[in-house]
């Protein structure tokens, strides 16, 4: 697929999220937004998956450790067509399959449950674990925060990955510096996040979060790399493509109101055109 | 019967994690950085391939078990239960039990039959914990013999198990050729029609001996064993409770959330009955010889009927 497909989609994806936390009056924009581009680079370039076989053996597996990004997750998988786009306006509604946090029993095409955060990652380690006992050819991707990995469990997954070089294994930090209580530098800092991860016994790459080059090459790498597993640092824009959500740690957790609703929708809308007009 | 042979569940687990893997192609084996306490070693020793140790790491290790069960595997999270039900809780609630993975958790040296180590490695709390998670399946096996059908009847069960075993050796008093192990369904060791004694884990046989005592001096002791905390045999309950009228409880654990509470919990709802419940009180533990302790807490025959006694 080329750059401006995955643009397409991306651009798509953002208004599925917007659509879902204005439908939920809740939920968590920022977080799905900044992780747009790298859930449509996995879905409709890097993973092997089929929405008409959900739990074939032979997939790649995604797991959700930053869980509350659900719906950039959802948004992502209606796309590919694992479920309809419609169904994204029940987001968190009583009854809706789709759970505030991502639920493996009721959506399909999500692998693991998970939403309390630290705990993803040890669950893709597992997966990875798996494949190489049975000496299956898949892989598996988790997609963190950088809030996140303020939690000890991270570290925990990270050093039995590392020790057990599982090559099969991709840990991208979505890197927008901001979480609940404002930036992670100022939290409690994880940086270097590179050097942390390194010395873990990763391969290390940098790359940015809304380039589709850049996540190529990234992903590329993760794939040429043996012995050792790798995590993808992706520079990331928190709010990304709604204007006034952009590095807003407000926008963590809060939903729109009609008229913001109406405004981020317009945006995205207009950038969605001026893609199909390129 | 003093001299039936002593054997501490921690080896029937390690012992039958062995067998199991002959007839569960699937299933492999996690520790913590305490293979030979667990006794997971035993499974290493003849499977060294299927035995992954996580290091000191007990939240990583339930969360890499959720993620192998995903992928059609039958883990088997070993760690002491202070560690497994306790440090990782939140790990077993929502990595484990809200997804309802296959995932099994093999917790040795509950309760204070641990010994020396003393309260920091006494867990007394972890059937209350994990049975107050939905779908958990909680088991709490008496002896040897109960300790290896436990660990089968989890393979064969499809969905999140809590085992529990001990680390003192204590008396196999089932035995193998009529024994029989159903998860959900309570032994009757002993008919009495004056009270019943509802026992589970390692006081089930000291219970067992109290109840032969109060015999000879003509009272009539019903005792039940309960292998499964959750789902609890809540029909064989009710019935010895209609039929000898009063209801003691005997566990390895705090008096408060384990066996006494679930079943003063189906009693006071269906079938008002006064309950005695007999474990440690609202306190931790403290060091000193496994069997020692078992005494000094009241979890021996003696201490049993003692309490019993005032009860009647």
């Amino acid at each position: 697929m080329n750059e401006l497909e995955l643009k397409k989609i991306a651009n798509r994806v953002r208004q599925g999220i917007i659509e879902g936390v204005y439908s939920a009056k809740s939920g968590h924009p920022g977080g799905s937004l900044s992780a747009a581009d790298i859930y449509t680079y996995l879905y409709f370039e890097e993973m092997n998956v089929d929405p008409k076989d959900p739990r074939k053996a032979d997939r790649d597996r995604f797991v959700l450790s930053k869980g509350h990004t659900a719906p950039g997750y959802y948004a992502t998988l209606a796309e590919r067509g694992f479920f309809p786009v419609e169904d994204l306006k029940t987001l968190r509604h009583v009854g809706s399959y789709l759970q505030g946090h991502p639920d493996r029993k009721h959506i399909p095409g999500v692998d693991m449950s998970s939403g309390s955060l630290g705990q993803g990652i040890s669950a893709a380690v597992g997966m990875a674990l798996a494949a190489k006992i049975d000496g299956d050819a898949y892989r598996t991707y988790t997609l963190l925060g950088d809030g996140e990995i303020q939690e000890g469990q991270v570290w925990e997954a990270a050093m039995f990955a590392g020790a057990k070089k599982l090559d099969n294994l991709v840990v991208i930090v979505d890197n927008n510096n901001l979480q609940i209580d404002g930036e992670v530098s100022e939290v409690n800092t994880p940086y270097p996040i590179t050097d942390k991860f390194a010395a873990f016994n990763f391969h290390v790459v940098e790359a940015d979060a809304h380039d589709f080059n850049s996540l190529k090459a990234a992903f590329d790498e993760a794939k040429a790399t043996k012995g050792m597993p790798t995590a993808i640092i992706a520079k990331s824009v928190k709010g990304k493509g709604v204007s006034f959500m952009e590095n807003k740690a407000g926008w963590h957790g809060k939903a729109p109101n009609d008229a913001e609703y109406e405004q981020a929708m317009e945006e995205l809308k207009k950038a969605g055109e001026a893609l199909c007009q390129n | 019967m003093s001299e039936l042979v002593k054997i501490a569940t921690r080896d029937s687990y390690g012992n039958a994690l062995v067998a199991m893997a002959e007839k569960y192609k699937n299933l492999v084996v996690l520790d913590a950085d305490l293979a030979s306490a667990t006794k997971t070693g035993i499974f290493k020793k003849a499977y060294p391939k299927l035995h992954f140790d996580c290091g000191i790491a007990e939240s990583n290790m339930m969360g890499i078990a959720a993620g192998l069960a995903t992928a059609g595997k039958i883990p088997w999270a070993s760690s002491f239960a202070m560690f497994a039900a306790g440090r990782a809780y939140e790990q077993v609630r929502n990595s484990i039990a809200y997804p309802h993975l296959n995932v099994k958790i093999g917790a040795t040296h509950a309760g204070v039959s641990v010994g020396e180590d003393g309260a920091t490695h006494q867990c007394l709390e972890d059937l209350a914990l994990m049975r107050v998670i939905p779908g958990m399946v909680v088991l709490n096996p008496a002896d040897d013999i109960e300790a290896k059908a436990a660990v089968e009847a989890a393979c064969a069960y499809d969905g999140p198990v809590y085992a529990r075993f001990g680390r003192l050796a204590t008396p196999v008093f089932n035995t193998g050729a009529d024994y029989k192990f159903e998860i959900g369904k309570g032994i009757v060791l002993k008919e009495g029609k004056d009270l019943t004694i509802v026992a589970t884990g390692l006081p089930v046989y000291e219970a067992l001996l109290a109840a032969e005592k109060f015999e000879q001096e003509g009272v009539s002791v019903k005792v039940i064993n309960i292998h499964t905390i959750k789902p609890l045999d809540e029909k064989l309950i009710l019935a010895a409770a209609k039929e000898t009228g009063k209801v003691v409880t005997v566990e390895e654990h705090s008096i408060i959330g384990g066996l006494g509470s679930a079943v003063c919990e189906v009693l006071s709802e269906k079938a008002p009955t006064p309950v005695l419940r007999i474990g440690v009180n609202d306190e931790f533990g403290q060091s000193g010889p496994g069997g020692e302790l078992i005494k000094l807490y009241g979890l021996d025959a003696e201490g049993i009927y003692k309490k019993v006694k005032t009860f009647l």
